[in-house]
């Protein structure tokens, strides 16, 4: 699966909150690897852990009330065992975070420019002068108009998705090699997300920035990953390349996932297709597979603890926690042929 | 529930139902006051001539970016603000200037169901009390009222036993049900949806969409869905008003939106909705808008979308277009249409929902319409 010294190298990671009503496992065993230059997606609902999987890479869950088991190395840092310190060295030097939402990431009452320029200085040794030109510099990569004027502007006077390209610039200011970026898009509207999601396939082609994209979006996922990490409940389910996981999916999950979506592009179903219910407290998950008390293909085995493994012998790296043998998962796939391009190849559209 | 095609080229005249809600040529405009004297030194153009109708039973989608005027518009007709200009009839009646109290009774008919789920109930109120509220209020009897909240609260796919909790111990789909469960409360006619799944997870969306269509063929109810994107819309809508900068741009039956969009800025719409399907995705060709819409203090003279319009000519600078009308009740406003025959084009009529000080200009068919817009950022226009 791994040729090369992966980038980001997270194993056996976990994190709980201890909280009145009892211990949150918010993250349980998440283990994945970033290859330089690669786009992997974390796809799931809200309170999957995916957004505390990113945040605890960035070191900003750490509190008193949290406990972190596994590690997540980054070349040779532990992100998860470092210092404060140590992570303050890596922060926004070699990664960099991007947040869903760009009206409050932003402080309002000091110019765009000099936030950036603080960034800069905080890990170069730069005159303000030369920092401020590269500030312009950034902004008109990504695509800020008149970037030499904007630089002095405040973020009020900047819409929503110029404030994302801010956002953008900022985390680019010091050329990290992972940058992470959480629901970067959700709250703008289509066509400036199509401008962002452009704007950050740019920067991966041209500075072979690793991305982690944390999205519940799987518009967006097909639009720019590579790789693709399903998270459900605190654990991933499943993981593969884009075409696996879309061509071949083998958790019940993803397939509620894939399957709920709605197309513009087919034909439209007299009724969506949905999962029942609603994900597990994370307080009280249910033993052995967490998806079992929704999944319609219960059996025998499910209350036992699934590891994360690959099942099929032809494709290595495509691993996922369901015990339904893989035959089976092929035959009961509740997917219709055609609707997510699945047996693409032998349908006429 | 089957889409119905009118068959009427005028689908706004010659209606086939009965009309539940009626919208002519409203205007929203917001005062923006500064100096000393605080006098009033510019407009907000929120919505600015809008004409619409709605028949009983079904579902209009509107669609729009954020600024668009959507919401501005549906509270306008439910009232919550009064319209600058324009009527609004509501079942046969002129509701455009009718005071608090007269619209009393008409709240009954008249419900919204909201976008944040979270913000939208009141933290302090038991499910119990938040579905008697309205009914109270409308003089529903006492005895009955718990009856019908219970029967209410299952009708939405929850449980007895929930009408004792209070919203925080509830899902964000679970609220929207509750949500919606008011909203049924009083059996109005029409439902207002103001992007009622956007806050919520894809998986909860489709429970929510599959509800709201049920209880459209239990109850004979009339929507107006709006949203800010046109993939959930598709699935609820039988026709879809795509709006921009305050004005429609285009109006058509659903499925034929999607298929045949008209105006470049739906066109554009489309193609930005990224599809969730790698092989499909790598092979399409996707038009990039560039820039932002512009603002509505000082919309952008004719064609409101010419600052952004791949196809924009020097018309569209000049003259605001017509809302031409074309076959199966399609309406858009653009000079240079797409995916239209020079037959369609040459007997498109100008149709009654134009903005009234639109022009008069036939729209023209440029070679090959069917071409892909140009990609990236706009461009100026060519001189023709």
């Amino acid at each position: 699966m791994t040729q090369s010294q992966p980038l980001l190298d997270v194993q056996h990671l976990k994190v709980d909150f201890r909280t009145e009503d009892g211990v949150v496992h918010a993250v349980d065993d998440v283990s994945f690897q970033v290859q330089p230059g690669e786009v992997l997606a974390v796809v799931g609902e809200s309170g999957s852990g995916k957004s505390v999987t990113a945040m605890t890479l960035m070191g900003l869950t750490r509190s008193p009330n949290a406990k972190f088991g596994g590690s997540a190395k980054l070349r040779d840092l532990d992100l998860v065992g470092a210092t404060d310190e140590q992570l303050r060295k890596v922060r926004g030097k070699e990664i960099a975070m991007i947040f869903q939402d760009p009206m409050t990431s932003l402080n309002p009452v000091h110019r765009i420019g000099a936030q950036i320029v603080e960034q800069i200085q905080a890990h170069e040794d730069v005159s303000d002068a030369e920092a401020r030109d590269r500030v312009v510099k950034l902004l008109e990569r990504v695509g800020i108009p008149r970037a030499a004027e904007r630089v002095d502007s405040y973020p009020h006077e900047f819409s929503g998705g110029m404030r994302q390209r801010v956002m953008i610039a900022m985390a680019m200011s010091n050329d990290p090699s992972l940058l992470i970026a959480d629901e970067p898009t959700t709250a703008l509207d289509v066509t400036i997300q199509a401008q962002i999601l452009h704007e950050m396939r740019d920067l991966r082609e041209r500075s072979n920035t690793a991305i982690i994209l944390v999205t519940h979006d799987l518009g967006v996922v097909a639009d720019i990953a590579d790789r693709i990490a399903v998270m459900y409940s605190g654990r991933i389910v499943e993981t593969g390349t884009l075409d696996e996981i879309f061509y071949d999916p083998q958790h019940p999950y993803t397939w509620g996932l894939l399957g709920s979506i709605t197309r513009i592009d087919r034909e439209r179903p007299k009724r969506l297709p949905s999962i029942p219910g609603s994900p597990p407290s994370l307080l009280a998950a249910p033993e052995g597979c967490h998806f079992r008390p929704r999944c319609r293909h219960e059996f025998g085995d499910c209350v036992k603890y699934p590891q994360l493994e690959g099942r099929i012998p032809e494709s290595p790296g495509h691993d996922d926690r369901c015990w339904l043998p893989v035959e089976e998962k092929r035959k009961r796939r509740e997917i219709a042929p055609g609707q997510i391009g699945l047996e693409m190849e032998g349908a006429t559209a | 529930m089957s889409v119905s095609i009118s068959q009427a080229p005028e689908a706004a005249t010659q209606e086939d139902g009965e009309t539940l809600l009626d919208v002519q040529h409203v205007k929203q405009h917001f005062p923006i006051r500064s100096g000393i004297l605080n006098r009033t030194t510019a407009h907000v153009h929120a919505v600015d001539d809008v004409t619409f109708r709605l028949k009983k039973g079904e579902t209009l989608g509107l669609v729009g970016e954020s600024g668009c005027g959507k919401t501005t518009l549906s509270r306008t007709i439910m009232r919550l603000i009064e319209p600058t200009d324009g009527t609004i009839a509501f079942d046969g009646n002129d509701i455009t200037r009718t005071g608090r109290r007269q619209l009393r009774p008409l709240r009954r008919d008249l419900q919204m169901v909201f976008q944040d789920p979270f913000a939208s109930l009141n933290p302090r109120k038991r499910i119990r009390e938040i579905l008697a509220a309205p009914l109270e209020l409308h003089g529903v009897a006492k005895g009955d009222v718990e009856k019908r909240t219970e029967d209410l609260i299952e009708r939405v796919g929850l449980s007895r036993e929930h009408v004792n909790r209070y919203p925080h111990e509830f899902s964000g789909g679970q609220r929207q049900r509750i949500g919606i469960a008011r909203a049924l409360a009083l059996e109005p006619k029409l439902i207002v949806l103001d992007e009622p799944v956007s806050a919520l997870d894809v998986s909860i969306q489709a429970q929510i969409v599959n509800l709201l269509e049920d209880l459209q063929d239990d109850f004979g109810l009339t929507y107006l869905f709006v949203a800010h994107d046109l993939s959930v819309v598709r699935h609820v809508s039988d026709r879809i008003a795509v709006m921009y900068l305050g004005k429609i741009m285009e109006l058509s039956p659903s499925e034929e939106l999607y298929v045949k969009p008209i105006h470049p800025y739906t066109a554009a719409l489309l193609s930005a909705i990224p599809v969730p399907d790698p092989k499909l995705n790598r092979q399409r060709e996707r038009i990039v808008v560039g820039g932002e819409p512009p603002s509505p203090v000082n919309p952008p003279s004719g064609c409101v979308f010419h600052t952004r319009c791949p196809r924009a000519r020097d018309l569209c600078k000049v003259e605001v277009p017509r809302l031409s009308a074309y076959p199966n009740g399609h309406v858009a406003a653009c000079h240079y249409p797409l995916n239209v025959t020079e037959a369609e084009v040459a007997a498109s009529t100008k149709s009654p929902l134009s903005p009234v000080n639109s022009g008069d200009t036939q729209p023209e068919r440029v070679e090959d319409p069917n071409a892909p817009l140009r990609s990236g950022v706009a461009v100026d226009a060519p001189s023709a």
